[in-house]
């Protein structure tokens, strides 16, 4: 329970964004960009069969509004399949070191319309201006393979958008969107970046942290899985066995 | 209803899976065998990591084998002293075959080896008893299978350790049924099954032991083998999901009831046909996806996981 007290904290705005965000300009009295989420904190439970949440916020001024949700960092690995005798069998692979987990960018309008590539390029706004380390082994097929494919495979399994999602702007000032996160989504610390973007610069910034956790029955069973697994496998046995012994017992008639 | 399964890390419907479970028990009651060669590749065509797949199939392949062994324990139909013995040579081999599994997922393999594991002795086993039980359907002498005995006999005898096993009223070394626990429990480990599909024939045809025990005695040992799997496969890989494991078994203690019932009208040869059909599609369709060009050459890695 303390990972999650201290992820709340986290998710309560105990951090300063920009902390985590460098190139914010300095806070000024009118601020051109707030946004909050309508919850800091999805909770992954034993009925969770995804969810959506609403981002919020208002802009100051001209602009276009861009959210960049963003998984926590893991290393993936992508395997290439080959023909050999026959069958195909896993021949190359690729380690992604920086791969977000999650991603997804919602948008006023298309973003290569917004702002150079440079700029995209920098705050990594959409799929095709992800940071993506590729370190390949196989020397058969070249990085840019592996990094389609791991955005493919991603896309396929619903954790990297398709497409822009929209954001609704509300008479130059109020915005909003919906950001959904499939059953699968990972675990662990998002950050939802939402972007004043005017002139294909980026005006104002603001991040804020989403806290996606396991909690109840499901958190449990997966903690003690890990951390105890020895009890944890006599566990599932004799629980396997007892339910055996029981069926036979009440169908004997 | 979707349930969030926490090892797997996914959510399924829970009448599917109760539906799954009914279906694959309802096989196993109507033909006495203990489905885990069905349940796991159906599970990983859900979409469940093959390693959840196999390590949480091992702790319901227990829970049936329990139930199985208690009506041929109260006949007398388990040769103790047998069932410990291949119980040595599981024990040993589902060691081996946890570690080699974790090495095979660390290289990528995994995948590979379990389908050809499958196609390899679906195939094989499916096919003797499709062979078998058309001839016997067709043909009243089944002087085939004393012939196999006969064969093997003359080179047994002169292994050493022969001990005697009252219960089957047989001669044999220790080292035929410590080798064939070991074997089948290496397959066990890695494939996801208790292996009965294999240890029956083989106690039949290489050991020589009277129909009448083999059955209770495969069970008996496949408790101990698949318990030690389960045990391994949550401490070694943390691939066993109770969540699914406990749905699996709701759905499959009625569907194995419901399919014993089954049994008692259908004719013995008409039933090993088909259950032939079965294990010799499943190998088919296992044998097409290893050669038919996939939908993606690439593949999101196991192992990432934490």
């Amino acid at each position: 329970m303390k990972r999650l007290i201290l992820s709340l904290a986290l998710a309560l705005g105990l951090v300063p964004p920009a902390l985590m965000f460098g190139r914010v300009p300095p806070a000024m009295a009118a601020e051109p960009l707030v946004a909050d989420l309508s919850k800091h904190l999805v909770a992954i439970t034993t009925g969770f069969a995804g969810t959506d949440v609403l981002l919020f916020g208002a802009v100051e001024g001209d602009g276009e509004v861009v959210v960049v949700v963003r998984g926590p960092n893991r290393e993936e690995m992508v395997r290439r399949k080959d023909k050999q005798a026959g069958i195909w069998i896993n021949s190359g692979a690729a380690h992604i070191r920086n791969a977000p987990s999650f991603y997804a960018v919602a948008s006023t309008k298309p973003i290569d319309k917004l702002a150079p590539t440079p700029v995209l390029e920098r705050h990594q706004i959409g799929l095709d201006h992800l940071d993506l380390e590729i370190d390949s082994t196989d020397a058969a097929a070249d990085p840019g393979q592996y990094r389609d494919a791991v955005i493919r495979l991603k896309q396929k399994k619903g954790l990297y958008g398709t497409e822009t999602l929209p954001v609704s702007l509300l008479s130059h000032r109020l915005f909003r969107t919906d950001l959904h996160f499939p059953a699968n989504v990972p675990v662990g610390t998002y950050l939802v970046e939402v972007y004043l973007i005017h002139d294909g610069e980026v005006v104002s910034a603001q991040t804020t942290p989403l806290i996606i956790s396991k909690i109840g029955i499901g958190a449990d069973v997966y903690d003690f899985a890990n951390q105890q697994a020895v009890a944890y496998g006599i566990l599932a046995i004799v629980l396997a066995a007892s339910a055996g012994w029981l069926a036979a017992i009440a169908f004997k008639k | 209803m979707q349930i969030y399964l926490p090892i797997a890390e996914m959510s399924v419907n829970v009448f599917l899976i109760l539906g799954l479970g009914s279906g694959v028990g309802f096989m196993s009651g109507l033909f006495g065998v203990g489905g885990g060669f069905l349940m796991t590749p159906l599970l990983i065509f859900l979409g469940i990591p093959p390693a959840v797949s196999v390590g949480t199939e091992a702790a319901q392949i227990v829970a049936s084998s329990v139930s199985g062994v208690l009506a041929h324990w109260r006949r007398g139909n388990v040769d103790i002293k047998m069932g410990l013995i291949l119980t040595v040579g599981g024990f040993i081999g589902s060691f081996g075959g946890v570690e080699l599994f974790k090495w095979l997922r660390q290289a990528g393999q995994i995948d590979l080896v379990i389908a050809l594991c499958y196609v390899v002795f679906l195939g094989i086993v499916g096919g003797l008893m499709f062979i078998e039980s058309v001839q016997s359907l067709f043909k009243k002498p089944k002087s085939e299978a004393e012939m196999k005995a006969a064969k093997v006999a003359g080179w047994k005898e002169k292994l050493p350790f022969q001990v005697h096993f009252a219960r089957s009223d047989l001669h044999c070394s220790v080292i035929l049924p410590l080798a064939l626990g070991l074997l089948v429990g290496v397959l066990a480990a890695i494939m996801g099954v208790g292996g009965g599909f294999i240890m029956v024939p083989a106690m039949i045809y290489i050991l020589g032991m009277p129909t009448t025990v083999v059955v209770g005695t495969s069970l008996f040992q496949i408790i101990f083998v698949t318990a030690n799997s389960t045990f391994l496969h949550a401490t070694r890989n943390h691939t066993v999901d109770v969540v699914l494991a406990l749905l699996l078994l709701l759905g499959g203690v009625i569907g194995a009831q419901i399919g014993a019932k089954m049994s008692v009208r259908l004719k013995g040869e008409q039933l090993r046909v088909l259950l032939a059909v079965i294990v010799l599609g499943v190998c088919i369709k296992l044998g097409i996806d290893l050669v038919s060009v996939p939908g993606d050459l690439f593949t999101l890695g196991a192992g990432g996981k934490h």
